[in-house]
């Protein structure tokens, strides 16, 4: 009898973990995005060097795509982006999205730390970051041809990340796409 | 049934009265406090309970924030990409608040929809939302665009 | 290059630890005293080469290395350099790392302190610390290396660290705060241990003692100190919000505050044994499962640390093995022998009981209110968030019983107290502050009237008055009026008094402060006057100024009381140039009766400023209070009564030693 209640502890404890661990399920940023298997949003946004050209979502298609979200005054988008151009130079597709900026800033930190976007989406209102759900910059999404979310970061794609996360994904949709 | 034993049994039969009682209030003050998260087109819609100690957000709509010149009451609205909520507030509102940026408000609900908050938090630092504004964001469009029927 | 030394000797003190864990137990078990033995200079090795890492990063953060990740996105050049410093810990990698130096650094006092210990036992206390190094060595290493380069292009300057981390209250919180949670796996591996050799006889309740009181001092320190950071530093006056975070600290303050009790009656009596293995269990598990809650990111909090899933189930893991295979040892092995002593009526073993019954129903409330959001959020109930109406609508009534209980812990005898003596103990110390507590509150308003006789006050005046008023009868006794007496009481008598005095001054503080604190916020313009608590507070102008790392409004508002002046505040809005982050900087005028505060809102423009004033009676009480608190336990660790019996004990335990082998 005494013995069994010195089993309560050890129970209480194994529901307690159960709960913790859907609970890390429940994660927020576990749970990458609503949008993962849905098709990117429309939109309809100037570019980020010319102000007249209109892009939208047709522009995205196609290809297999990176969508960065990016920013100026978003400090770790600076540690970002060695990792972008590096993947640009490898021959990924990086679409950039420039979220609440300031375009003369935005246009003059590209020429100076290099381009590794294809073109840029200029979203100075965030009006695609709120259709995207996006938690603040830096935020990467994953696209296959035909426009759908494959992949979403939240937070800085590096080495490891890309690795761990994009590599294989990024592969397999390129060959489904040959 | 011997001394020793009635006794044992009363404290046993203690115990359990005190847990029963301990967890009904546990419980009970837990329902009370709990403060649910509404999206604003939760409430749009009606869903939320008037009168009822809640919290809501969503990003402050640029040039919604209205100040009174006399005092301290602001109202200003936030969106999750569908709907609106107003937000009346009278008080100093927090160093990180901004239009187009995202806001949580603790308050409640009138019979004008609009939420009469008693405290108004915002993101802590530049590159964070509140994990309940994104996901209400997300969720917002994606029921958008069932309602449009959006395809491709 | 110091970056990669660094990185290695935290390599290398990851397979020492690992040898820690492993040799001296398989030793204690086949009775090689060489593999036992090697537990204490694997310990002492595995301090050296954390601390070597440690020192590495530190010197990474002052040469402003910024092609290390983590110094680049905590540090600028900007930065003042004891920031520069205190930034090594302030995010989550660094201190993780502070958490291993501080565990390793316990491991080898454990070490080098252990000498009068029979060796058995001290090989497994070092081997049960030497596997949770392995833990939190493998953490850093694998989830959140403070070392990971930004290559190839490193950036030239960093980012800022949090504003509201630039403080000197937060340079020393989290090391305190960690002290404490770390401190208690030193009582946890002495359970282990003493569950794995059978042996629950006072000798591992005495060894244990002085270890519990140090962290406990220490984890009380952390915590004030945090609050002290939250009333001053997040500007609005705040001292307590049972956040997340705030409750995760508190856990196990609250269950080692049980255990400290419990332990005394385990180690005089014999008594509670299985219960007091139980609470040195759950306290380290509650420093665990803080650290799990404030890292994984399950729970949304003020103070949560970047939330990454990965560290999560690590943590998770960790939490899962540490605590589930102590439970499960504790379940297989628990003493379950009644014990041999018997305590009846009123008798200290009693009163012991009812304290931690008090105290670890208060835990309990407030692990239930902290995961009760997770919880419902699991069942798909919506997203919750549990106000502070809940926790005190429990905790208030648990702790006002704790301290009426509490007066009478001086008088309790063990085995057994006539409940009448004790009574008639309480008897004039009743009448004082009953009295008293209903008088003094007429005189804390300027203008009384049936509402402002506060009974919050009353209320805590009279549990106060009690707890003061009793244990000042119990010292009166000890010393039978004699003075020259007062010096033969021993230092764990002292510790317990100056303690409890300390917990009636922090109650004390926030009851007051609760009852008469008076808050307006206001729209002003230059030369606008208020009125609050009796003072009038002038807005004079609003002036930007420059500081080392930001640039700031300054407001000047002169206090006056019935004309006079008393002091000027300045509150400022500083905006830092590098994140581009905004603080409130309070300013505080503060006294022992009362702390003035001002802090500075938005500007409204037209030159106005939303202001907020607020008068704390006593607030100060609280964070004093647990200053003595701490100081009252630091008495109790240093009685010489441990270091008597110890010597004494050297005797006997070379014997039991002799005799297990």
């Amino acid at each position: 009898m005494n013995r069994i209640a010195l089993f309560l502890p050890l129970a209480l404890f194994a529901v307690l973990t159960v709960v913790l661990l859907l609970g890390l399920d429940k994660d927020p940023a576990e749970l990458p995005s609503a949008l993962v298997g849905e098709p990117f949003p429309i939109f309809s946004l100037p570019s980020l060097h010319d102000a007249n050209q209109m892009l939208a979502e047709q522009d995205i298609l196609g290809d297999v795509v990176l969508v960065n979200v990016w920013a100026t005054w978003c400090f770790a988008c600076r540690i970002e982006h060695a990792m972008l151009n590096q993947l640009a130079e490898q021959g990924v597709k990086v679409i950039g999205l420039n979220y609440k900026d300031n375009r003369e800033a935005a246009i003059d930190w590209l020429r100076k730390r290099g381009d590794p976007y294809a073109f840029s989406i200029f979203d100075e209102r965030g009006g695609l970051g709120i259709d995207l759900g996006v938690y603040g910059a830096p935020e990467t999404y994953l696209l296959d041809a035909t426009g759908t979310i494959r992949h979403r970061r939240v937070g800085v794609v590096d080495d490891r990340v890309w690795n761990s996360e994009f590599r294989d994904l990024y592969a397999q949709l390129v060959s489904n796409k040959r | 049934m011997n001394s020793l034993r009635k006794q044992r049994l009363q404290v046993v039969l203690l115990i359990m009265l005190a847990g029963v009682l301990a967890s009904g209030l546990i419980i009970y003050m837990l329902g009370q406090n709990a403060n649910y998260f509404y999206t604003p087109s939760q409430i749009a819609q009606g869903e939320a309970p008037q009168g009822v100690f809640l919290r809501a957000g969503g990003m402050v709509v640029e040039g919604s924030l209205l100040r009174d010149p006399d005092s301290l009451a602001v109202e200003f609205r936030v969106t999750d990409g569908n709907a609106v909520l107003v937000i009346q507030y009278r008080g100093i509102l927090p160093d990180l608040f901004d239009e187009g940026e995202a806001a949580i408000a603790a308050g409640k609900v009138d019979q004008n929809l609009v939420l009469q908050a008693t405290e108004v938090l915002a993101k802590h630092d530049e590159n964070y939302m509140p994990p309940e504004v994104a996901e209400s964001m997300s969720e917002a469009y994606l029921n958008k665009r069932k309602a449009e029927g959006y395809s491709r | 290059m110091t970056v990669e030394l660094g990185h290695i000797a935290l390599i290398v003190a990851l397979c020492l630890a690992i040898i820690q864990a492993v040799i001296p137990m398989i030793g204690s078990f086949s009775g090689h005293t060489s593999w036992m033995r090697l537990g204490h200079s694997m310990a002492v090795g595995q301090f050296v080469f954390v601390a070597l890492s440690f020192a590495c990063l530190s010197a990474a953060f002052v040469q402003d290395d910024f092609s290390v990740a983590y110094v680049a996105n905590n540090s600028n050049t900007l930065l003042p350099l004891h920031f520069k410093l205190s930034a090594v810990w302030g995010a989550h990698e660094g201190s993780l790392l502070l958490w291993s130096l501080i565990l390793s650094g316990w491991s080898a006092a454990v070490a080098l302190c252990s000498g009068k210990l029979p060796l058995v036992l001290s090989a497994r206390v070092l081997s049960v610390l030497g596997a949770i190094s392995v833990g939190f060595a493998l953490f850093t290493l694998l989830t959140s290396n403070p070392f990971d380069r930004i290559l190839p292009v490193s950036p030239i300057e960093g980012s800022d660290l949090n504003p509201l981390l630039q403080d000197f209250g937060l340079i020393v919180h989290p090391p305190m705060l960690y002290m404490g949670y770390v401190g208690f796996s030193v009582p946890f591996a002495f359970a282990i241990a003493a569950l794995i050799g059978g042996q629950f006889d006072s000798a591992w309740a005495r060894w244990s003692r002085p270890w519990i009181n140090v962290s406990w001092v220490f984890l009380t320190i952390g915590i004030s100190l945090g609050s002290w950071w939250a009333y001053y530093e997040l500007g609005w006056g705040g001292w307590w919000f049972w956040d997340p975070v705030e409750n995760a600290s508190f856990m196990p303050w609250l269950a080692g505050t049980a255990l400290m009790h419990s332990i005394s009656a385990s180690e005089k009596r014999g008594v509670f044994r299985s219960w007091t293995l139980l609470l040195a269990i759950l306290t380290f598990s509650l420093s665990l499962l803080g650290t799990f809650l404030v890292r994984s990111g399950v729970l949304t909090s003020v103070h949560a640390f970047a939330s990454d899933p990965e560290r999560g189930v690590f943590i998770l893991l960790f939490l899962g093995i540490v605590v589930g295979a102590s439970l499960l040892l504790f379940a297989l092995r628990g003493p379950t022998m009644r014990s041999a002593t018997t305590y009846s009526g009123w008798s200290r073993e009693t009163m012991l009981l009812i304290n931690n019954v008090f105290l670890v129903s208060a835990m309990a409330m407030i692990l239930i209110g902290t995961l009760y959001p997770l919880l419902a959020d699991v069942l798909g109930m919506g997203k919750i968030s549990v106000g502070p109406p809940y926790f005190n609508f429990f905790f208030v009534p648990l702790m006002s019983g704790l301290m009426v209980c509490l007066g009478f812990a001086g008088f309790t005898r063990w085995k057994n107290t006539e409940g009448r003596a004790l009574l008639k103990k309480g008897v004039l110390p009743l009448t004082i502050s009953s009295v008293m507590a209903l008088v003094l509150p007429l005189f804390m308003v300027d203008k009384l009237t049936w509402s402002n006789y506060s009974l919050t006050a009353v209320v805590t005046l009279m549990l106060v008055l009690w707890v003061v008023t009793m244990s000042l009868e119990d010292l009166w006794l000890k010393c039978r009026g004699k003075l020259s007496s007062l010096s033969s009481l021993s230092g764990s008598y002292w510790g317990m008094l100056v303690a409890h005095i300390g917990l009636a001054v922090c109650a004390l503080g926030v009851g007051l402060s609760t009852a008469y604190d008076v808050q307006k916020d206001l729209r002003m313009v230059p030369g606008d006057m208020t009125e609050l608590g009796g003072y009038e507070f002038q807005f004079i102008e609003v002036k930007p100024i420059e500081g080392p790392n930001f640039i700031a409004y300054r407001a000047d508002v002169d206090v006056r009381s019935g004309g006079e002046f008393i002091v000027r505040l300045s509150p400022e809005k500083r905006n830092y140039k590098s994140g581009g982050q905004v603080m409130t900087e309070a300013d505080i005028d503060g006294q022992l009766h009362r702390d003035l505060y001002v802090s500075l809102g938005e500007p409204l423009g037209d030159q106005a400023w939303a202001i907020r004033f607020q008068v704390k009676p006593y607030v100060r009480c609280i964070w004093l209070g647990s200053l003595l608190m701490g100081l009252g336990g630091l008495l109790a660790a240093f009685d010489k009564r441990y270091r008597r019996r110890r010597q004494r004990k050297i005797v006997n335990s070379s014997n039991e030693g002799l005799a297990f082998e």
